[in-house]
């Protein structure tokens, strides 16, 4: 477990200091995969630092299993990093080692016998598939297979920490999704736990089981993943949001008033979002056959979080006034969030 | 053959002998001037670099005091150090004069140059490489060893051959302490008797002794880089 307690860490500048962190405590499960998000600037960086010691905090405890890491001797963190391993937005291999050597490097000094290297770091690049670039340097590698070595070095020793800072930030979106894939094995398998640093939202929704968001150095919301996205509560997190959805292209339809939304009297448009972690009726098809109502889907936008729907819809309702009203009441009744956006029943 | 020479180079043919003990005087002097200034260099130059702000050791007085140093030795005239280094050369090396009278002042001339040229070279060691050492629980003079010194071989060696190449030219004036060498060569035996022949063969020497130089340095940097 990961405790981080009270830490600030305040950068002494020429005109005026820079508060990167400010008061943050947070708690990090054994084996979870925590996320945590924020613009460049916010403090992200500077916080992950600080849970090995990168970045010495200004004040505040950091826990590991327990132990402040802010206390102990040199010698000691040097160890304790041992069982915390990283890995960066640009992967930060050695250019003059092979792939191989670059893994066994993090095994240099921990008493290992050359043999023993030699397999370790075999079984390591079996792991993250690069078993066939042993002997490739670095700068013949793609972003995505530096990040695979990086990974395989930094699960030298076994740790039981792993901080990932930005670290597919400098991928293309397949890439991406590979080496998310690849964390999550690992953290399934290996019941690693990991810390997951970035500004996109979808690194968030695809990996993580509890993020926290922060700003200007403080943690400004936290909680599971799918809570936060189905009920985000400060503006940062639903602007974090927003970039994962399309269902906000319904407020630039009206504003120029296109003709895909325009509406008869009598019609409302609506947008239905899924809050809770129950949605598996069909309700669209349920609420027209109930109510007698016609509904015209303009945005979709489902999503799986941690196994659960997530998401809305934006329609088009048309039939009887009443039906309308049911309708949106029986929606209501299952915990489904409505939003009537455009309203065409005038009284 | 050696009659096609004395005609083309009568004056260094008439004692060639002169001619290969003043290159092995300059060679003698490159490679012990050489490999001291290596080793001061390297140790003054990764001071520099560890002790600065935001290094892996930082020490801010240490940084500052040897940095105003290398300004100050930098600025030092070899001549002068000649002159000024007499009784330290003295002391260390028991002569003022000869190969081993000129050898300190060499040193002292070239190895502040060269702790300059090593902190450019680590300089250009990313600095991701060395959080990352450092984040795999490596201690600083480990990350000395195998992240700063191992990844700027190429650097390092590039800065190593304009150092050895300006400290060959510094060997010219080596003459003043009756250490010979080509440059005294070419002053005493060339140009104060009007030998135009000797004054070209010991350029065309140095210019061969810097191109070895320079080779070996490329290859290395070469080999380094990958």
């Amino acid at each position: 477990m990961i405790e981080i307690k009270n830490v600030s860490k305040v950068f002494k500048g020429e005109k005026s200091d820079v508060h990167a962190v400010s008061n943050v405590s947070l708690t990090i499960r054994d084996g979870e995969i925590f996320g945590i998000i924020g613009f460049s600037g916010a403090g992200k960086s500077t916080l992950v630092r600080c849970i090995n010691l990168l970045e010495r905090p200004t004040s505040g405890e950091v826990l590991i299993d327990g132990q402040d890491i802010t206390k102990i001797s040199a010698r000691e963190l040097r160890s304790a990093r041992k069982k915390i391993g990283m890995i960066f937005q640009h992967f930060n291999l050695m250019p003059s080692r092979n792939v191989f050597d670059n893994v066994a490097y993090a095994l240099k000094g921990s008493g290992k016998s050359k043999n023993e290297i030699r397999e370790k770091v075999r079984e390591l690049l079996k792991t993250v598939e690069m078993a066939d670039k042993e002997t490739a340097y670095p700068s013949q590698l793609s972003g995505g297979q530096k990040q695979r070595v990086a990974i395989a070095r930094a699960l030298a020793n076994d740790p039981k920490i792993l901080l990932c800072d930005e670290s597919t930030s400098a991928l293309d979106p397949q890439t991406t999704k590979q080496i998310l894939n690849l964390l999550k094995k690992l953290n399934q398998v290996l019941g690693i736990t990991t810390v997951v640093i970035t500004h996109e939202m979808a690194v968030v929704k695809e990996l993580c089981d509890r993020v926290a968001v922060m700003d200007h150095g403080k943690v400004i919301e936290q909680g599971e993943t799918f809570s936060v996205f189905a009920n985000p509560k400060e503006p940062l997190t639903k602007a974090f949001i927003a970039t994962t959805s399309n269902l906000k292209k319904i407020h630039e339809l009206i504003a120029e008033n296109s003709p895909a939304i325009a509406l008869k009297p009598g019609e409302i448009i609506a947008k239905l979002s899924y809050t809770e972690r129950s949605v598996s009726e069909p309700l669209i098809s349920t609420i027209s056959q109930k109510f007698g109502i016609v509904l015209n889907v303009i945005f979709a936008d489902i999503d799986f979080i941690q196994g659960s729907p997530i998401g809305g819809t934006v329609g088009i309702f048309s039939g009887e006034r009443e039906k309308i009203t049911q309708a949106i009441q029986y929606l209501i009744e299952k915990n489904v969030f409505v939003e009537v956006i455009k309203d065409e029943r005038s009284a | 053959m050696s009659e096609a020479l004395e005609k083309i180079m009568p004056n260094v043919m008439a004692d060639p002998e002169r001619f290969w003990d003043s290159v092995l005087a300059t060679l003698e002097m490159t490679a012990w001037s050489g490999c001291i200034m290596f080793v001061l260099g390297l140790f003054f130059g990764v001071i520099l670099t560890v002790t600065r702000d935001g290094g892996i050791l930082k020490q801010r007085a240490v940084h500052q005091i040897l940095d105003k140093l290398v300004n100050l030795f930098r600025s030092i005239p070899f001549v002068i150090f000649i002159a000024i280094l007499l009784p330290v050369t003295k002391a260390i090396m028991g002569t003022k004069i000869g190969v081993r009278g000129v050898i300190v002042p060499l040193v002292a001339a070239s190895v502040f140059f060269f702790a300059r040229q090593v902190e450019t070279a680590l300089a250009g060691v990313d600095p991701g490489l060395i959080e990352a050492a450092e984040s795999m629980g490596k201690s600083p003079i480990n990350i000395i060893f195998t992240v700063y010194l191992h990844e700027s071989v190429a650097a390092l060696s590039r800065g190593t051959t304009i150092t050895l190449i300006n400290l060959i030219g510094l060997t010219a004036m080596a003459g003043y302490v009756g250490a010979g060498g080509l440059g005294d060569y070419a002053i005493t035996w060339g140009y104060n008797y009007g030998h135009t022949d000797v004054i070209w063969v010991s350029v065309l020497a140095i210019v061969v002794i810097v191109t070895v130089i320079q080779c070996i340095g490329g290859l290395i940097a070469k080999k380094a880089t990958h």
